[in-house]
């Protein structure tokens, strides 16, 4: 099956006012309502004749006015690829979670919580993967304010040389 | 009798077989001449460091290519690489694992300030020394293995020129910088 019978086949689906397509991109893009994307991506899964086992990367957006969510997608068997976009609120991202469907959503989404601050719903585990715990903010956020410090380190490219801790290390040596 | 002058050691060699000198002497040459670094890399620092161990530079020449496995055996840390501020927890950690004394190399850019992280990299520390205090600084990006042979070799002049065996060379507030 080529991509355009891919786009044209799931625009057949949720309808095509639903499913937008970008043109010009190097893999067939759609922008699909953000409600649908469980069953979609559960039905192009399953399906023989789409038969996406692979989900290649899956990303978060800040485009200042929404936040969108890029699923890339790949068919071992059929060799065919295809890219769905979803578009978010910025105030209040929030979509159903794809780990139960490709495991590699797991990890992926957990990223995208972490550095959009994107909600999947029904993730088993949707904590921070790369920043510590408790870390504040979402850095790939466009309006993200820098920290000063972090368990009092500055963070601040304006700080140089040791810190007030590592001086008193120093003496601290000294007496020893 | 005879007597020689064995400048390494400050000694003196009286005869054939007897050789007199400091405690303190033999301790600083018996240190810096055995410095076991403590096996762990952060970035790509890490593989130039792997690459000083190996056997086309070959580390061991200088006494310095024992890395160790666990910070309880370790003299010299080299922090190699980007440290983040997630990392620099166990960085600091690592550092009061080992036992004194004990001395740090904070090795390329990014260890020594942040490197190209230094303006927007809002995770990375700006530099290793807000957190431990570094003996040597080399830096690179990253530092070939001779900058950073040239760093341990630094190290083991500092050793050697301690005051005493009772202060540490991580307190003494001379920095050194290899000039690449």
């Amino acid at each position: 099956m080529s991509s355009l019978d891919v786009t044209a086949r799931i625009q057949a689906r949720v309808g095509a006012d639903a499913a937008q397509p970008e043109l010009n991109r190097a893999d067939p893009t759609l922008v699909v309502p953000a409600g649908s994307i469980r069953s979609l991506c559960q039905w192009l899964k399953d399906d023989t004749e789409m038969a996406f086992d692979h989900l290649m990367c899956l990303s978060g957006v800040d485009w200042l006015d929404r936040i969108e969510v890029v699923y890339h997608l790949f068919s071992h068997q059929h060799r065919h690829r295809i890219v769905l976009k979803v578009r978010l609120s910025r105030e209040h991202p929030s979509i159903d979670s794809v780990s139960d469907i490709w495991g590699a959503a797991n990890w992926h989404e957990r990223e995208a919580y972490d550095l959009f601050g994107i909600r999947f719903q029904g993730h088993p585990d949707l904590r921070r993967i790369l920043l510590p715990d408790d870390w504040e903010g979402h850095p790939l956020r466009k309006d993200y304010v820098f920290p000063t410090e972090y368990h009092g380190v500055a963070c601040d490219s304006s700080v140089s040389g040791p810190s007030p801790r590592v001086c008193d290390m120093g003496a601290e040596q000294t007496r020893n | 009798m005879e007597q020689t002058q064995v400048t390494e050691l400050e000694g003196q060699r009286i005869g054939e077989s007897i050789f007199l000198t400091t405690t303190d002497a033999f301790f600083r040459w018996a240190q810096a001449s055995s410095i076991w670094p403590l096996a762990f890399g952060l970035a790509c620092c890490a593989i130039e460091m792997m690459s000083t161990a190996a056997s086309k530079f070959d580390l061991d020449r200088f006494g310095a290519g024992v890395f160790r496995g666990s910070p309880r055996q370790a003299d010299l840390m080299i922090v190699a690489g980007t440290v983040t501020h997630k990392m620099g927890e166990r960085v600091q950690r690592l550092y009061e694992q080992m036992p004194d004394p004990k001395y740090v190399i904070a090795m390329g850019s990014c260890a020594t300030g942040g490197g190209p992280y230094f303006k927007y990299g809002y995770h990375v520390m700006k530099g290793v020394d807000q957190i431990v205090p570094v003996d040597v600084y080399v830096p690179g990006c990253p530092p070939r293995p001779e900058q950073l042979m040239e760093g341990i070799m630094k190290l083991q002049e500092k050793i050697r020129q301690k005051p005493s065996r009772t202060t540490h060379a991580s307190s003494n507030p001379s920095i050194t910088h290899v000039v690449s």
